[in-house]
């Protein structure tokens, strides 16, 4: 197995960049080694005057920022706009999934169905072979199958390859991640070394498209119809309150349920068809097994059976041993060894065997 | 730079040598006031004259009727705020097309939320003006008519001269926005028959930055950048002296070269446009069933997204656009193609060629020689 550092002799390739430092350096990095790098930044939203400025990524300050650093770096830069698109597939599903009981991961389908599939089209009609990011993960190509492989980052603080499961074959061929095999602290030298104006610029942290972290309003503003209010239940039914609309409430959450118990209720389960949230105490949101659809396998194959790996249920999370059992249509069980807490619909399960990341899927129960 | 080609001089023009030498001149030996009573300020102040004569004359007025601004946008908004302003109460209307530029679209769009009616005419499929619907439109309540001479994005020519008998016929002040139209074609605005015109240096080899509005003797206008009594009290604020000379000079060379440079370019348009339409299969020309501006040609790609083939072209080294530089940044697609009735594929599949007087033969070939392949790239891909 070799990591991938292409030779890159006035080859073309693209950058994503979002202006931000990881991107910033990404592109830095790509330029010291001979790519002919091109950066494209994405507009996601509208951005004309007396608009609502978003959350903290991809605003207009930072395609500001993007284009500051490409003619720092001598390169060409140019803004895509990509706000239809983003609307569509990102926003869309993230409003779904929430009228739907489920909490999105949003990042995941802008990866695959905007910066690995749109961008990469764009990519290819400007002739270039790749599209490079400044996400924190490694793409490997196994020697012995010719397949590509989706390997953690080396920052255990910052791997980021939980949000690149979905990627297939053909996606990862032609991805490029010039800071897999660095620290988040060696890139902020990095940036500081080359004197790139955003070295100090803090990450983001939020869902870029929602403002100041508020899910609930983003979810309402598009919702096809006003989100009824409904009921707070324990688990045998009884209901306990009352609460204006599930889109408000994530498994494992404790806080601004408005309902008093002698010990700490917390969010168990959302049900959207009799739009319930059920709560209970803390051990209840323990589980051993959890179902997941859309699963992708990286290698591009499902396994012939079970096979013991870890399995990831946030991004935030340590990755736990399990049994994963594939049953086929894009479905898969996931056993674990010892109970899981606040296994939560619309979180990705990513499986992982070392640092390489074997697949992953959608949380459905 | 050397090996670049620049098709997009209706975004703006590269200054002469003989204005970037004039302006740096300007910038030192004339830096005085030009509103100042002792030598250096009389010495800005013949620049300034020498100047508004220059421009004057490329659009065959007195010079005392023209007025130097901070651009075409600032001309067209002392234009259309200062006649509004003045008009008799009895007349408050406005009048524009549905193909003006933003400075003059969004400038009306400002005065009708601050109560002012509106009409916005709409335009047939080659983007041009009908008299009979324009002179519908117009009654005694109109106070201000905004015509554009050429458009930006496709260079088509409205019948300003008619559109502007017909206005003042009815008692309505008559702008038209001969931004794209002045150093390319020849403009001669008193014959023109409008009372307001505005102009932009560097669409001609100016500079940016400044621009000016050709005011007809006696038409009521009231001040809009108020201040100072510069401008014979028109447009305050201290003169932009090594702007104005450069102007001037853009002025003085552009008229000269009007008529040999109308000719070539028309016709390296026209082999540029022939040889798109002959090479590149789905292609087609939006507005060239009508006059135009003869350095234009506005042409759509059939399946080709028109922002990823200025990217394309770019990274080939041609410069061109989609549209109107300043609407970049919006998904809005041209207001201009749109308004000509185009399906939404074709507004966004279509891109600007613009010419000017540094475009060569040799460019025209090697645009020509570049473009199939691009595009089939494009093509292949989506």
């Amino acid at each position: 197995m070799t990591i991938q550092m292409p030779d890159a002799s006035a080859r073309r390739i693209v950058v994503a960049m979002s202006g931000g430092v990881d991107s910033s350096v990404a592109a830095a990095l790509l330029k010291e080694q001979g790519w002919d790098v091109i950066g494209l930044s994405m507009q996601l939203y509208d951005m004309r005057e007396g608009q609502a400025v978003f959350g903290s990524c991809c605003t207009i300050d930072d395609l500001h920022d993007a284009r500051r650093v490409a003619a720092a770096l001598a390169i060409p830069h140019y803004i895509i706009n990509l706000e239809r698109r983003f609307e569509e597939t990102v926003i869309g599903d993230f409003v779904q999934e929430y009228l739907a009981g489920r909490t999105p991961l949003p990042c995941v389908h802008c990866n695959s169905e905007l910066k690995f599939a749109e961008l990469m089209d764009r990519a290819s009609a400007l002739g270039a072979e790749a599209v490079a990011t400044g996400h924190y993960a490694r793409v490997a190509r196994d020697q012995v199958t010719g397949r590509w492989r989706l390997l953690r980052g080396v920052d255990p603080g910052k791997d980021q390859s939980y949000f690149l499961f979905s990627l297939s074959q053909t996606q990862l061929a032609r991805a490029v991640f010039p800071l897999g095999e660095l620290r988040k602290t060696e890139v902020r030298e990095l940036a500081r070394l080359i004197g790139l104006r955003v070295a100090e610029k803090r990450d983001s942290q939020e869902i870029c498209f929602v403002p100041g972290d508020d899910y609930a309003d983003v979810v309402e503003r598009r919702a096809p119809s006003p989100i009824p209010p409904g009921n707070i239940v324990d688990a045998g039914g009884r209901v306990l309150g009352r609460h204006h609309g599930i889109h408000h409430f994530t498994v494992g959450q404790r806080k601004g349920l408005g309902v008093s118990a002698p010990a700490p209720l917390y969010v168990i389960r959302i049900e959207a068809a009799t739009q319930s949230v059920v709560v209970g105490p803390r051990e209840q949101l323990e589980r051993t097994t959890l179902h997941a659809t859309g699963v992708n396998w990286i290698a591009g194959v499902e396994p012939s059976g079970p096979i013991r790996a870890s399995a990831q249920i946030r991004y935030r999370h340590p990755a736990a041993d399990a049994i994963i059992e594939p049953l086929g249509a894009g479905r898969a069980r996931v056993q674990f060894d010892v109970p899981q807490t606040a296994i939560t619909p619309g979180q990705a399960a990513v499986f992982y065997e070392g640092d390489e990341a074997l697949g992953g899927g959608w949380i459905a129960t | 730079m050397t090996n670049r080609i620049y098709l997009d001089h209706n975004a703006t023009t590269p200054p002469a040598p003989e204005v970037i030498e004039a302006m740096s001149r300007a910038l030192g030996d004339q830096f005085g006031n030009a509103s100042s009573i002792h030598f250096f300020g009389q010495r800005a102040k013949a620049a300034v004259d020498e100047a508004r004569t220059e421009v004057a004359r490329l659009i065959g007025a007195e010079p005392g009727d023209v007025v130097f601004t901070a651009g075409g946008t600032e001309s067209d908004n002392i234009a259309l705020r200062g006649a509004l302003d003045a008009a008799q109460p009895s007349r408050s209307r406005l009048v524009v097309t549905s193909v003006e530029h933003e400075a003059v679209l969004n400038t009306a769009r400002a005065l009708a939320r601050g109560g002012r009616p509106l009409t916005i005419l709409p335009v047939d499929r080659n983007g041009l003006v009908s008299p009979a619907e324009f002179g519908t439109a117009l009654g005694a309540d109109v106070a201000l008519v905004s015509v554009i001479t050429a458009n930006n994005e496709t260079g088509v020519i409205q019948p300003v001269a008619e559109l502007a008998r017909m206005a003042r016929g009815c008692g309505a002040v008559c702008h038209t926005d001969a931004v794209q139209a002045v150093g390319k074609i020849p403009v001669d605005a008193p014959a023109l028959g409008v009372d307001l015109l505005s102009l932009a240096a560097h669409k001609f080899g100016g500079p940016k930055g400044v621009g000016a509005l050709w005011i007809r003797r006696g038409t009521p206008l009231s001040g809009v950048i108020t201040g100072g009594r510069q401008e014979r009290n028109r447009r305050a604020g201290t003169e932009n002296v090594p702007a104005i000379v450069g102007a001037g000079v853009a002025a003085r060379l552009a008229r000269s070269r009007l008529t040999a440079d109308s000719t070539r370019l028309a016709a390296l348009r026209d082999r540029l446009e022939t040889g798109i339409l002959d090479t590149v299969f789905g292609t087609s020309v939006n507005g060239g069933e009508t006059p135009r501006v003869p350095n234009t040609t506005n042409i759509s790609f059939d399946r080709v997204e028109a922002e990823s083939l200025l990217i394309a072209l770019d990274l080939e080294g041609i410069a061109v656009s989609t549209g109107s530089a300043c609407s970049s940044g919006t998904l809005e697609p041209s207001h201009v193609l749109r308004a000509m009735g185009l399906p939404h594929g074709r507004v966004q599949s279509s891109i600007r060629f613009s010419l000017g007087s540094t475009t060569t033969d040799e460019e025209i070939d090697r645009t020509l020689a570049a473009l199939p392949a691009v595009v089939r790239r494009l093509r292949t891909v989506r």
